[in-house]
């Protein structure tokens, strides 16, 4: 049975006040506001799909990092870090920052010189029509589910909290996001980014403010946590709250994972390759005002996401420590969400992984403040819905209508389809938000098949900007074998369980560590075909690699008033602080 | 930042903390005179006052400085 029709009949977690509501819908006057005063600011293609290149390195950073800090995430990672324990914050520290400090002094030069509209723009200019159109193809399909997902995701979350129908809660948020994203196009989308940056701080961090007072500070909460899983016969419970000692073996950690799966499948290849090459985030640096600017941004979204754990992680772990059944006073254990949506798991009163955070948010939060946090749930869902939409208007508008229809299309005729585009786009992603809702499957596999996709571009971008001998079919043929061997491993996995021997080295292997060994294996594959078809293939002159490839591209150097001005010296700062923070946790 | 308009994101932003802040430091201060009858965990520490005043001040001050800002430029434009 479905499980949404099941959370009809669920009791809501919590419920919400007169100043609650005010807050709430003061929210949503306030981003059609500001898409109505930025309509008259997108006027042009630059204007409307990269928000006239004007931003500053700030606005470009927290946008940057926003387009990533949606709810299903926040969500999805505190109740990871209630399943998995601190591990999770793996996804927040290696699963991030060296990526983003890679992106901002090695790759962003050539994004932002070269004067690309997307990723899949950039593999034109380096290797034809070939790679662009397996990539702009993919993310497109890929962005508007994904926009579709979180709508989907956001309906059921407003079902279980507050009891609202998820008819109304999938219609009210896609036609806000169409209308503010269709007139102000990105600088919209960018604005409410930042606005929701805030919206989600101010909601989320009273949560581990007053937790660790609750729980005793950290060691407190170290020690309840330890009491607890011992109590509920819990292997490895000491593993829950340390960030590397437990990663020697997949078997001495919660998330059945070693530390070659982290560093190499998680910080080398699925980091690199999400915030380097997935265009949701990279449109948002690209719109930066000038180089310094574009180059600041990532490493300014790097600092701001050293700290998100601490509004993430820290809640899945208070969860752990402090939540307990308010009629019996027994200790809560969350269940998967399949357990809890169950028929037995709703007579019981389960509640999901997922539910941690506004379980959480009801424990501490009265009126007010309870309707800030989950104003703040709704920003982050919308916010991700707008940040799908407009990278896919963009990649539609100039990779596959400006690339593949339409060459001769005017800048005007841009405008006008990426509005349309928009519109069109928040439809089909309410058309995907109904087919998850049938058929719930469909979740597991796109969330797969988003994976897929991006540890193959980083192979081919890599290799794209670094080393001027690769040829055209080496990119596009790299790309595919890449994708395809992707596909293929998570396919033999499925069909026999046994497979994962292989394909992550040990049985023991969760589903977290399948994706990156899986994802270490096919951006491998990708790099050595496309080496292998690069020999045996000719290369383009260097003429036609200016502006694109590493050696033959001019970098402007910027000479900087002091140190305090150079991307270097911040982006070093960032490194030193991510060390630390990896020999505190230990 | 520069948006072609008079209104930067941080106006928006201070704007959206402060009302926020006052609904919420008012909502506050009107629960230590009438307290609800379900209490929840550290409600003794009246959260909603002081986190509510914090976002005020935070969202005001930002909201004003703004505004200020950008009745400076309109003058020395004008001048």
């Amino acid at each position: 049975m479905n499980p949404a029709l099941l959370l009809l009949n669920s009791s809501t977690l919590v419920h919400l006040s007169p100043v609650d509501l005010v807050i709430i819908v003061f929210y949503f006057a306030l981003v059609l506001g500001i898409g109505l005063y930025l309509k008259g600011q997108a006027n042009t293609g630059e204007d409307f799909f990269m928000a006239g290149r004007e931003m500053t390195a700030w606005v470009a950073g927290l946008a940057f990092l926003s387009a990533n800090l949606g709810s299903l995430e926040l969500m999805g990672w505190a109740g990871n870090s209630y399943k998995y324990g601190i591990l999770a914050a793996h996804w927040y520290w290696i699963g991030a920052i060296p990526a983003m400090l890679f992106l901002a002094l090695i790759m962003m030069p050539f994004y932002y010189v070269c004067k690309t509209h997307s990723v899949p723009g950039y593999l034109k200019l380096r290797f034809g029509t070939g790679a662009q159109a397996i990539s702009s193809i993919s993310f497109a399909f890929m962005t508007v589910l994904m926009s579709g997902i979180n709508m989907y995701a956001m309906a059921v979350v407003m079902r279980v909290v507050l009891g609202w129908d998820l008819n109304f809660s999938i219609l009210v948020s896609s036609l806000t996001v169409a209308a503010y994203v269709a007139l102000g196009g990105l600088r919209s989308a960018i604005f409410n980014e930042v606005l929701q940056f805030f919206l989600i701080w101010a909601g989320a961090l009273l949560i581990p403010i007053l937790g660790l007072i609750e729980a005793g500070g950290w060691s407190g909460m170290q020690a309840k946590i330890m009491q607890n899983l011992t109590e509920l016969h819990v292997a490895n419970p000491g593993s829950y709250t340390h960030l590397w000692s437990t990663l020697g073996h997949f078997n001495t950690n919660p998330m059945g994972i070693n530390w070659a799966g982290i560093v190499f499948g998680l910080g080398a290849v699925i980091s690199m390759g999400y915030w380097t090459t997935d265009f949701l985030v990279i449109q948002r640096v690209l719109a930066a005002k000038d180089l310094r600017s574009a180059e600041m941004a990532p490493i300014i979204g790097a600092a701001f996401k050293m700290c998100v754990p601490f509004i993430v992680i820290l809640p899945g772990l208070l969860g752990l420590a402090l939540l307990r059944d308010p009629n019996t006073g027994h200790l809560l254990r969350l269940v998967p969400a399949d357990i809890a949506w169950s028929p037995s798991g709703q007579a019981q009163g389960l509640h999901g992984y997922d539910e941690v955070l506004p379980l959480m948010l009801a424990r501490y939060c009265g009126p007010g403040l309870l309707g800030l946090g989950i104003t703040a749930l709704i920003a982050g869902f919308m916010s991700g819905m707008a940040g799908n939409v407009s990278a896919f208007t963009t990649v539609w508008t100039y990779d596959i209508y400006g690339t593949l229809l339409n060459k001769n299309a005017s800048d005007e005729s841009k405008v006008r389809m990426g509005r349309w585009v928009t519109v069109i786009g928040v439809f089909i992603s309410i058309g995907t938000a109904y087919l998850v809702m049938h058929a719930q499957s469909i979740m597991d596999y796109v969330q797969a098949l988003f994976s897929f996709f991006i540890a193959p571009l980083f192979g081919t971008v890599i290799l794209g900007m670094l080393w001027k001998r690769a040829t055209p079919t080496g990119g596009w043929t790299g790309l595919l074998a890449g994708t395809l061997s992707s596909v293929g491993m998570y396919a033999w996995v499925k069909v026999d369980p046994e497979a994962v021997r292989y394909v992550a080295l040990s049985m023991d292997a969760q589903d977290q560590a399948q994706n990156m060994f899986r994802a270490l294996w096919c951006c491998l594959i990708c790099i050595v075909v496309t080496v292998v078809v690069s020999y045996l293939t000719k290369p383009k002159p260097d003429s036609e690699l200016k502006d694109v490839v590493y050696g033959l591209t001019p970098i402007p150097k910027t000479e900087h008033a002091t140190i305090f001005h150079s991307p270097v010296f911040w982006a070093a700062v960032v490194a030193v602080i991510f060390i630390i923070l990896q020999i505190i946790f230990w | 930042m520069k948006t072609g308009g008079a209104l930067s994101i941080w106006f928006f932003t201070g704007l959206c903390l402060g009302v926020n802040g006052l609904l919420i430091f008012i909502t506050g201060i009107y629960e230590i005179i009438h307290p609800p009858q379900q209490q929840l965990v550290l409600s003794d520490l009246h959260a909603n006052v002081w986190w509510g005043g914090i976002l005020l001040v935070l969202g005001g001050r930002r909201t004003i400085q703004k505004k200020h800002a950008r009745e400076r430029k309109r003058m020395s434009k004008n001048s």
